[in-house]
């Protein structure tokens, strides 16, 4: 059983002052997530992300297709007692103190009243706000939001959570501390399914990651295996100018400074680099092969010439 | 089902509780059901007459401008601040939310009108210096303002599920003006003729009908309303209500919440 199994979801929105034409905002999206998986789900702003999850969350009807958690149809009411969502820069009622907020949730999700005055307290230490309790919401900072968000993305114990661009917003140190708070979920095995735009948030704490442009997937898979498929370039160093003009060509970026150039080249095409400085008599300083990085992946599959290109 | 109806009551009752307008709004009228016995004495020997009228009025127009204000809010806040969002990730069905939020702003002006009648009823007992049985009357009245609205309720509820609040606020007080004069559409409709006849007719049944639940002329002058009455404006204010948040509800169940 898959976590979260998505089957050709689409959304169109009509547009238009006789709401005639139909915008696309997602296209055809086919995804699984395993059970205690932390997948990220990336794209920039505008690609379908924060659509394909309100669909999930029943917020929108989608105009096709399906979807299964935890291998319920995702509108069967009672999943959502599996599952936890915090919409992308949250607001909650702040006329509420956290602990309100968080019993009100916890009723919601049917909880009873022991059951939530067992686990307010623990959940509010988790999200470090134990000493918040009492305070309005109106009172937090962005940074304490976002963690109550969290808490009441969890305050329910759901076996899969759905962020919305968790750390949007926030700064350097609310950054790490929601990382923290999601690498502690991955911990306990919970399935965590966050979108983002911040690729090194998903670097660090995915297992697999999709890549969603133009509400069309361009790709899935384990973050090295992405990496390495943008990898396969070397920069190579020498001495030599002249040379450069005449392995242009071969070079994909090249930098002169003096008489030392710094290109780089495709590893295709490195032995032909190699032999053709060695024809123009240029003294080779360094060859140095590039890893390829998650965010080479992202711009390889989210820009518009290599879309043309792919 | 219970818990969590529930749950959305006490929250939009907690939240009408702690906004300030509210507060405004109560400590208004409570002024001005102060204030009655002043014209009681420009009126000499109608004081009691005019408190009633003035008060009971009161009641009746500051629970309707709380039961729009707050109702034209009660959904479009919710979506404009995506609360919302975080409530349907939930196991909450869509029409638990919309009666939820419903029954939440009715608790509210309950127990607002409520405070105003011991406000009231105070001000009946400063002015007349006795309270007589046939003031117990009066209480009937105040009945039939809470079924109207109960009724506002619902239609302010369901403008915000398709309206934005301002047009939301100029159709339920729209509503409510032509509800007010629902008598006479008839009285009109009887007098027209043709098409126009239908059209009318038709209209004086489906807009509500506050005419009949006002009841406060009657109960001032100390004279006790129908039983009949009573069980007739009940049925009739609930059955509207259930059919317009069933209205409500079948708009929100099918809204993209974007």
């Amino acid at each position: 059983m898959h976590a979260i199994e998505i089957l050709g979801l689409s959304k169109d929105y009509p547009v238009g002052f006789w709401k005639k034409a139909l915008r696309p905002a997602l296209k055809l999206l086919n995804l699984t997530v395993e059970v205690g998986e932390a997948f990220g789900f990336l794209g920039p702003n505008g690609a379908g992300k924060t659509t394909t999850l309100k669909i999930l969350m029943g917020i929108i009807i989608p105009s096709a297709g399906s979807a299964k958690i935890l291998g319920r149809d995702f509108r069967d009411p009672e999943i959502k007692t599996r599952i936890g969502f915090l919409p992308e820069q949250p607001y909650f009622y702040d006329y509420l103190s956290a602990t309100e907020l968080l019993d009100y949730y916890a009723g919601l999700s049917g909880m009873g009243r022991a059951e939530r005055q067992k686990r307010i307290g623990p959940v509010l230490e988790r999200v470090g706000l134990s000493d918040a309790g009492n305070k309005q919401l109106r009172k937090f900072s962005k940074g304490m939001l976002q963690r109550v968000g969290i808490a009441q993305a969890i305050i329910h114990d759901p076996e899969v959570v759905f962020l919305d661009e968790p750390m949007s917003g926030l700064d350097p140190l609310g950054r790490h501390e929601v990382r923290e708070l999601i690498q502690g979920l991955k911990d306990e095995g919970k399935t965590v399914f966050f979108s983002t735009h911040i690729l090194s948030d998903a670097e660090a704490l995915c297992d697999r990651v999709a890549v969603i442009h133009k509400g069309e997937l361009r790709g899935v898979g384990v973050v090295k295996d992405l990496r390495s498929a943008v990898a396969g370039k070397s920069e190579v160093v020498w001495e030599g100018a002249h040379a450069a003009a005449k392995v242009a060509a071969l070079l994909v970026d090249s930098h002169v400074t003096g008489d030392i150039v710094r290109g780089t080249v495709p590893s295709s095409d490195l032995d032909r680099l190699l032999e053709k400085l060695r024809q123009e008599s240029a003294r080779l300083v360094s060859v140095t092969p590039l890893h390829g990085t998650l965010e080479d992946y992202f711009l390889a599959n989210t820009t518009e010439k290599e879309a043309v290109i792919s | 089902m219970i818990s969590r109806l529930s749950a959305i009551t006490l929250n939009t009752f907690r939240e009408a509780v702690r906004d300030r307008v509210l507060y405004n709004l109560v400590l208004f009228v409570l002024l001005l059901v102060a204030s009655a016995p002043l014209f009681g004495e420009i009126s000499i020997g109608l004081e009691r007459l005019i408190l009633v009228n003035v008060g009971l009025s009161s009641i009746s127009l500051f629970g309707v401008i709380i039961a729009v204000f707050v109702g034209i809010g009660l959904v479009s806040k919710e979506i404009e601040k995506k609360t919302l969002y975080t409530i349907l990730s939930r196991p909450v069905r869509r029409w638990e939310f919309i009666v939820g939020k419903c029954c939440g702003l009715l608790v509210t002006l309950v127990t607002n009108t409520a405070l105003m009648t011991v406000g009231f009823y105070i001000a009946l007992l400063a002015t007349a210096h006795s309270l007589h049985r046939s003031d117990a009357n009066i209480l009937v009245a105040i009945y039939f303002i809470v079924l109207q609205l109960m009724m506002m309720v619902a239609i302010t509820l369901l403008f915000s599920t398709f309206s934005s609040p301002i047009f939301s606020a100029i159709f339920a007080f729209a509503l409510f003006v032509i509800g007010t004069f629902a008598e006479d559409l008839k009285n009109f409709a009887a007098m027209a003729s043709g098409g126009a006849r239908w059209l009318v007719t038709a209209l004086a049944y489906v807009v509500p009908n506050f005419a009949s639940l006002n009841v406060i002329s009657q109960t001032a002058h100390g004279q006790a309303v129908a039983t009949s009455l009573i069980l007739f404006n009940t049925l009739y204010a609930v059955l509207y209500s259930a059919a317009v948040t069933a209205g409500a509800v079948l708009i929100f169940e099918r809204r993209n919440l974007k």
